[in-house]
């Protein structure tokens, strides 16, 4: 039987792959953005820690930024896969469950890219407060604005504004991450590209095109970005 | 607290580094010079090189890694071509795979962080040197690069702490560095949390040690942002202190 | 003047003082404004006149003293030899009845100007939209500044945003305004635009506290001249009896800082 052609592989017909393709860049799409938000909502926190916590907190919050840059996101993934297999197997256990329960790859997957991206969030935030006119939230203060008050209507939108640029950087840091979390059998886009190429024997085309999707996945965020990025920066005068 | 246990994963562990210090050494230098080149490429002025160096740092900076490494393994061995040729007793080693990979990408990285360095060298420290009649060349060695490389360091910095995490995607290619065993050792034994802790705490110490090392190398490297030596006192004896 | 000085007392602090450090920067500020008058407190840098108007909102918290606005005075305690006001919102409220305009205006940089001077009334003091915006409309018109109301700060020079800090303070009603060196950061040119607003509200019968270097501004505008000599008042009274007559030899030395070049 001949080997499929590229253009097979990329039909959308019966034989092709096409649609199992692009779906599985949905899947990519879909574990990128649930990490990248779970990691804004720690990132938030760590930060408002880093900022104005206890030395306590202060203290927690630089351990973890410290702790989840500096190790290699792989062993995060494999903590939560297959630690929190086990950790599920043992709830189970306990509730009278038999055997083996696995943790689904994709929230493993989501959580792990959460926390080890939460800890660039962090730093992000952290860094676009530094650079807010403190006498913008001093006039904030005087007008009898209540601190719930103030964050909302002022120090929210500042330093969203400052932290956009940084916050583009570590979505598309996520977007690859994402592609480690194949190791978990999620079928995001390269788990699909492994699976065709074992298919087909043509590894170098299935590869291929998963680089090709990821760069479109991509380029269309970047745009996307600039143009937020546009629009909330109107008041802003530049340089 | 299963002491056996800890410091058997540790041996194992320990035993990996050197792997993944080769891993991320040897990558790490080619790839800076294959950064110089893109980087010369991107400032030639020439439309055709430039373009081409854009090409590939968007495309090794916008595609994960592991694609990368997935392509060059596994993908270059569907060509009979690339299987018959002198490459492929290189080619076909996890190793000189994960090599070539890692420097592909680093390249693209340090390429941007090079170019970064060059353009925030402060035109007026140019013209100065132009004005006392250097030659291009010798503007470039003596002023310019020396003060991109300043310029650049810290960044510099962050992408060689980036390069020993990257090697941990090797594992997936049957390389046995710290994360390959570790992940061996978990299959064995499902615990998880430990073999964690310690590899994790093996990875920290290093890019520890490293970041020192880049802080030693900012500090030795701008005497100019320091405070100015002391001058020697000189009493009236003319002693001196 | 006597009609000012019967009115009733619009805001009064007792015996402030405030360190920072082991730096006493006020020493037992004791002051007390009737409705309708305009305090210009002078003195030089370090004399402690911001960190007074400062002490006044609570943005600097006093180590001992008190502070009254309209008859309502801050409860404060001591907590762990620390003093700190009782009730937060009681803060807020009284604060949301000073208007303070900064000397680096301080506009919020991601809302229009319209949309800076109704942020307080609308969200602080929980008016209706349509009625503040209608207000709002009015100050700026009155500041001189209409024409910008959609513009964002960034697009105004010093002045314009100045007076746009006059409107937005003046947009929450306040009983006493409090000014901290408002042409301090304005190019000369400048500078008249903003004492001419402030003249007439001046004129308008508001209770103001002005900390300025203008001499012109406080000879000929305010009905009060406190100078402040190292956290302590060494001169209170009519503008004419203070420049002319007045008890302290540093203020004279000040005066003939200020009014050089």
């Amino acid at each position: 039987m001949n080997e499929p052609g590229f253009l097979d592989i990329i039909s959308f017909g019966p034989g092709g792959w096409g649609a199992a393709l692009l779906a599985a860049a949905l899947m990519t799409v879909a574990v990128a953005v649930t990490g990248f938000t779970a990691g804004g909502i720690i990132g938030i926190f760590a930060a408002w820690a880093k900022i104005s916590g206890g030395r306590a907190l202060r203290v927690i919050a630089d351990g973890y930024t410290t702790v989840l840059r500096g190790i290699p996101e792989l062993l995060v993934i494999y903590l939560f896969y297959f630690g929190g297999s086990a950790l599920v197997t043992a709830v189970g256990k306990y509730f009278g469950a038999e055997g083996f329960i696995g943790l689904p790859g994709f929230l493993a997957g989501s959580l792990a890219v959460g926390v080890t991206s939460g800890a660039f969030h962090t730093e992000v935030f952290r860094g676009a407060f530094r650079t807010v006119n403190k006498g913008e939230l001093e006039a904030a203060t005087a007008c009898g604005m209540s601190p719930w008050l103030k964050f909302r209507r002022i120090i929210a939108p500042l330093t969203l504004r400052h932290a956009l640029p940084g916050l583009g950087n570590v979505w598309q840091v996520v977007l690859k991450e994402s592609a480690l979390v194949s190791v978990t059998g999620v079928v995001e886009l390269l788990r699909q590209a492994q699976i065709g190429a074992g298919s087909t024997g043509l590894p170098f085309d299935f590869f291929l095109i998963a680089g090709a999707l990821y760069l479109a996945i991509s380029t269309f965020s970047g745009f996307v970005l600039r143009l937020g990025e546009r629009r909330l920066s109107r008041g802003v005068r530049r340089g | 607290m299963d002491w056996a246990f800890l410091s058997e994963t540790f041996r194992n562990l320990v035993s990996a580094i050197p792997l993944t210090l080769k891993l991320g050494a040897l990558s790490m230098v080619l790839g800076s010079i294959l950064a110089t080149l893109l980087a010369l490429m991107r400032l030639s002025g020439i439309r055709a090189l430039d373009g081409v160096a854009r090409l590939y740092i968007f495309v090794f900076r916008g595609t994960p890694l592991l694609v990368q490494i997935f392509l060059i393994y596994y993908g270059l061995g569907q060509f009979p071509a690339v299987r018959h040729s002198f490459l492929w007793p290189f080619l076909r080693e996890p190793y000189w795979c994960a090599i070539l990979a890692l420097t592909l990408n680093t390249g693209a990285y340090v390429a941007e962080i090079i170019r970064g360095g060059l353009l925030a060298v402060p035109a007026g420290q140019i013209e100065a040197a132009r004005a006392c009649g250097m030659s291009p060349w010798l503007r470039f060695r003596r002023i310019v690069m020396p003060l991109a490389i300043r310029q650049a360091l810290p960044a510099y910095g962050n992408e060689v702490i980036a390069i020993v995490k990257a090697t941990s995607l090797t594992s997936i290619i049957t390389l046995m560095e710290v994360t390959g065993v570790a992940a061996r050792i978990i299959a064995e034994t499902y615990r998880t949390v430990e073999v964690f802790v310690v590899a994790g705490a093996i990875y920290l110490a290093i890019n520890f040690v490293l970041t020192r090392l880049i802080m030693l190398a900012e500090y030795r490297l701008t005497p100019h942002l320091r405070q100015p030596p002391q001058g020697r006192l000189v009493s009236a004896k003319g002693e001196t202190r | 003047m006597t009609a000012v000085n019967e009115a009733p007392v619009a805001l009064s602090v007792e015996d402030l003082r405030k360190s920072f450090g082991n730096f006493e920067v006020l020493k037992g500020v004791s002051l007390a404004a009737r409705e309708g008058e305009v305090i210009s407190i002078l003195g030089s840098s370090g004399s402690g006149k911001s960190t007074l108007l400062r002490c006044i909102n609570l943005l600097e918290i006093p180590d001992s003293g008190t502070v009254t606005v309209a008859g309502e005075t801050i409860r404060m305690e001591r907590v762990r030899g620390v003093n700190r006001p009782v009730d937060r919102h009681q803060v807020e409220r009284i604060r949301a009845e000073l208007g303070m305009v900064f000397q680096s205006f301080n506009l919020w940089s991601h809302l229009t100007i319209l949309e800076n001077v109704i942020e307080a009334p609308v969200h602080v003091q929980k008016r209706p939209r349509k009625d503040t915006i209608a207000e709002a409309e009015a100050l700026l018109e009155k500041v001189g500044i209409a024409d910008k109301r959609n513009h964002y700060p960034a697009h105004l020079s010093g002045g314009q945003q100045q007076r746009a800090a006059i409107a937005r303070a003046l947009a929450m009603k306040p009983k006493v305004m409090l000014f901290d060196e408002p042409t301090s950061a304005l190019d000369p040119e400048l500078v008249g635009e903003v004492l001419r607003v402030m003249r007439s509200l001046a004129d308008e019968g508001r209770t103001m506290l002005v900390v300025t270097h203008e001499m012109g501004f406080a000879r000929d505008v305010s009905n009060r001249v406190i100078f402040l000599h190292q956290g302590r008042i060494e001169e209170d009274g009519a503008p004419r009896e203070v420049f002319a007559n007045s008890r302290s030899e540093r203020f004279r030395q000040f005066i003939s800082r200020e009014t050089v070049g």
